[in-house]
């Protein structure tokens, strides 16, 4: 099996990224649910056609790194070039966070109302 | 590669709905063989994932690490699951070691969440210092559930005080193998996270 995975040696981890332990931005949250905007290519590098083949739908950044067997740090590598790219789009996490990090009662509620139908 | 790639992707997990945006989280902490992963599986709309973080040890620049790429990093893994609330919002459930040597993770996963559930084993208790500890420091809500393993030797006021915990942390029982109960650990915090805002606003 040729993908690239966790357990592989660190040239092959660094082959993957161009040599780069970090991403060009940094505005990947674990939750930042990634979306697809273009169609997987010829020429392109497998991880970024595989990523464009699971973001058809909204999948968060943690999903896409535990389906490539890849650390999020290096998941975050790959998406933040197809970001640059414009290969898919990001939705942030809303719930801004306020002075030590409570969220607000619009937030809570739909959370506590999603919970107990569950 | 291609191909070798298209086999290892999931057959069929659960899909986001196509107009998710907004991933919430919650970070389950607490000692080896304590439940997490249970409590995630038990909970979750999909069976629990497994991935891992790196930490680059402190102090290393950037050129160093191009000269020994990634050969100074300590990894851990953790797994996590997650729950669609409703068409916009989806609340994901970390489970992480608590162990001390995984401080780095829990920094990284506390950074923007909800709040966090402790869970303990009351034969090991000590197993939980350090995690409550740090998420006093870092000001992360959490509370403390108990996990049923049979038998107990001792009252909550016991635990209580043998986890030195603030009065106004919640103390519950559960058994996570049951998803009502998860259910119930999780509407626990939410709830105390609401109280935690309402003595806010009313000091302010
Ligand atoms: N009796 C009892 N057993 C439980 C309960 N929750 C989990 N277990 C069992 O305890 C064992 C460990 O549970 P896990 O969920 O794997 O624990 P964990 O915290 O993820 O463990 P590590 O990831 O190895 O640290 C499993 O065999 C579970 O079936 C519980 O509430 N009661
Ligand atoms: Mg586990």
């Amino acid at each position: 099996m040729s993908l690239a995975g966790r357990d592989d040696d660190p040239d092959r981890l660094y082959t993957l990224t161009g040599g780069r332990s970090r991403p060009s931005r940094d505005c990947f949250d674990l939750v930042t649910l990634v979306v697809g905007e273009a169609e997987p290519a010829q020429g392109m590098q497998s991880e970024h056609a595989a990523i464009l083949r699971m973001t058809r739908r909204p999948v968060a950044v943690v999903e896409i790194a535990a389906d490539l067997r890849l650390p999020v740090s290096i998941a975050k590598i790959l998406l933040s070039d197809m970001l640059d790219a414009g290969w898919i789009s990001v939705r942030h996490p809303q719930s801004a966070l306020g002075v030590a990090q409570l969220p607000d009662h619009t937030t809570l509620e739909k959370v506590l109302v999603g919970l107990r139908d569950l | 590669m291609d191909s070798a790639i298209s086999e290892v992707l999931p057959a069929s997990r659960t899909p986001l709905s196509q107009t998710a945006d907004n991933g919430l989280k919650i970070v389950i902490v607490g000692g080896f063989g304590v439940g997490k992963t249970t409590m995630v599986r038990s909970v979750s709309d999909i069976r629990p994932l497994n991935t891992e973080e790196t930490m680059t040890q402190a102090g290393q620049h950037l050129d160093d690490l191009r000269a020994v790429p990634y050969k100074s990093s300590t990894t851990v893994a953790f797994d996590f699951g997650r729950i669609s609330l409703d068409t916009h919002t989806v609340l994901y459930l970390f489970g992480a070691p608590g162990q001390e040597r995984f401080w780095f993770l829990w920094d990284r996963l506390f950074t923007g969440t909800l709040g966090a559930i402790v869970l303990v084993d009351d034969r090991r208790l000590a197993d939980s210092w350090y995690a409550i500890d740090r998420l006093e420091h870092h000001r992360t809500p959490f509370i403390v559930a108990r996990n049923d393993f049979g038998g107990k030797p001792h009252s909550l006021t016991e635990v209580r005080d043998a986890l030195d915990l603030e009065p106004q942390v919640p103390l519950i029982d559960c058994d996570v193998r049951s998803r009502a109960s998860s259910k119930q650990v999780l509407i626990a915090l939410v709830e105390h996270l609401q109280n935690l805002m309402t003595a806010r606003e009313n000091t302010v």
